[in-house]
């Protein structure tokens, strides 16, 4: 079976060698790039991101990819944001004050309670509401991947509204997931939390492989996914 | 929710572990990665690869162990043991480190934790301090001493006091070993693990002197530690990460239960 091209969009910043070589383990042709037209012939993109706002959307931006990124995420390809890959889709942070994000998400990242140690560096249970559980990211997960155990390590995090997807139980409710059509984000770090992590990534992948060859069927110069029409 | 993880430990010297791992059935006993997978299988919640090569010069092997490590196991894992600078920290991470730990570079020279800390985050940044007792006229006010140089060297630095300024400086996690438990198989060394704990805000990792499954919830519950590392009682297959996780559980700390 064809193994969907995932861009990983590298701008030079902290781990990124964990994301590839995940969605490798679960069937993608990964790759770590900035390179504008291999970006642009991916089935799908992600947003890796460590370390602090400002910094992580300024080495965005700095790549050249602040604009492929809002455009990829715009588009009908799967695309994904992990952990500050995820806060850096959204208006701003309060880690950052005055740092634009790239806006693809609406809102501005808060700072966890002070009731709770920051960060939170720890594994903790999704909550999945029931009406989510449908969601590509987790409709193979028992239980709609409510209660699987994920890895965290941030000390802010996104509001709850009409995107989330899971949150996870810390000082209260803290945005563990996001959906907005073909765009996600996941807080915790999927690459980091074992076999539930790779569940997800493998739908994500899988994803990506029946939305890319449904488009390169329906695109016939799409170049990614030629060949078989891939129903992994 | 706080949740305890259990992070076995592996000393690794020019890329094979060492100190008798004694699993039945693996395929080679000194290979990192295996072990690595293998914890992972059993529930761990991070690994720590400690580095104890003799020669410092040759960097090469630590991060062959990072780069394979990151191919093959998806749980967070830190390397220890030789860092001297933000470079020696970015290849491993570049390679797949999720942190690196600093302890006797950043007692020499504390500027190094906040320059790690301003490069990559505060999250990928380990201090580990190695402290003992002191009872000596001119002890820290804690009664807590840090050593460096695997032990060697006492520095006269209040260990308490250290681990706060690590924290400001831009720690982002503290692993904290008592030198006088570390192979006694005793049990940690509760008053300095609470005295630590109850002082600085980011998690600490207690460390040393694990012999039994009940001195990693006395770790918890009464050292105040977030996260309970122990080598020996994995290795030798006396016990595993998921009847560490077990008996936790039974004393009413919440840990990621192993599948």
């Amino acid at each position: 079976m064809t193994r969907p091209l995932v861009a990983v969009l590298d701008y030079g910043i902290g781990n990124l060698r964990s994301a590839q070589k995940s969605l490798e383990r679960v069937g993608a042709d990964a790759r770590l790039t900035a390179d504008p037209g291999l970006i642009a012939e991916a089935a799908a993109v992600v947003l890796p991101g460590v370390g602090a706002f400002g910094p992580v959307v300024s080495a965005i931006r700095e790549a050249g990819l602040g604009d492929i990124a809002i455009e990829a995420a715009a588009s009908d390809r799967p695309f994904l944001g992990i952990c500050v890959g995820m806060q850096a889709m959204y208006e701003g942070s309060e880690e950052s004050p005055g740092v634009a994000g790239l806006g693809i998400l609406p809102g501005i990242i808060k700072l966890l309670p002070d009731t709770v140690k920051r960060p939170q560096m720890q594994w903790n249970k999704l909550v999945v509401a029931p009406d989510a559980r449908q969601s590509p990211l987790f409709a193979t997960m028992p239980d709609g991947g409510n209660d699987a155990w994920v890895y965290f390590v941030h000390s802010y995090a996104a509001v709850p509204d009409e995107f989330t997807i899971a949150t996870c139980e810390y000082g209260g409710p803290a945005v563990a997931a996001v959906q907005s059509g073909m765009t996600f984000a996941t807080q915790f770090h999927p690459e980091k939390s074992s076999d539930n992590g790779l569940a997800i990534l493998k739908n994500f992948v899988d994803l990506a492989a029946s939305t890319g060859a449904a488009s390169a069927a329906s695109n016939p110069t799409g170049s990614a996914t030629s060949g078989a029409p891939d129903e992994s | 929710m706080k949740v305890a993880r259990v992070i076995p430990c592996l000393d690794v010297d020019e890329g094979r572990v060492v100190k008798g791992v004694n699993f039945v059935d693996l395929v080679d006993a000194g290979d990192p990665v295996e072990l690595a997978a293998r914890y992972d299988q059993q529930g761990a919640d991070e690994l720590v690869f400690l580095d104890i090569t003799a020669s410092s010069g040759n960097r090469d092997t630590i991060v062959e162990l990072a780069r394979r490590t990151a191919e093959e196991v998806f749980i967070p894992f830190t390397i220890g043991g030789g860092i001297r600078s933000v470079e020696d920290a970015r290849r491993l991470l570049r390679a797949g480190a999720d942190k690196t730990s600093v302890m006797t570079s950043a007692v020499e020279r504390p500027a190094l934790v906040t320059e790690m800390a301003q490069e990559f985050g505060s999250q990928c940044v380990v201090v580990a301090i190695d402290a003992r007792r002191s009872t000596d006229a001119d002890a820290p006010a804690s009664g807590f001493e840090v050593f460096t140089r695997g032990g060697r060297n006492r520095t006269g630095i209040d260990a308490v006091a250290w681990a706060q300024e690590a924290e400001r400086l831009g720690a982002g996690e503290i692993l904290l070993t008592s030198m006088d438990r570390d192979g006694t198989r005793d049990g940690f060394d509760i008053e300095l693990t609470s005295a630590v704990c109850d002082t600085v805000g980011i998690p600490v990792i207690a460390s040393g002197g694990v012999g039994s499954l009940d001195h990693l919830v006395e770790g918890v519950t009464k050292g105040h530690a977030d996260a309970v590392l122990a080598a020996s009682i994995f290795h030798f297959g006396e016990h595993t990460v998921g009847d560490a996780k077990a008996v936790m559980a039974d004393a009413g700390i919440l840990v990621r239960p192993s599948s």
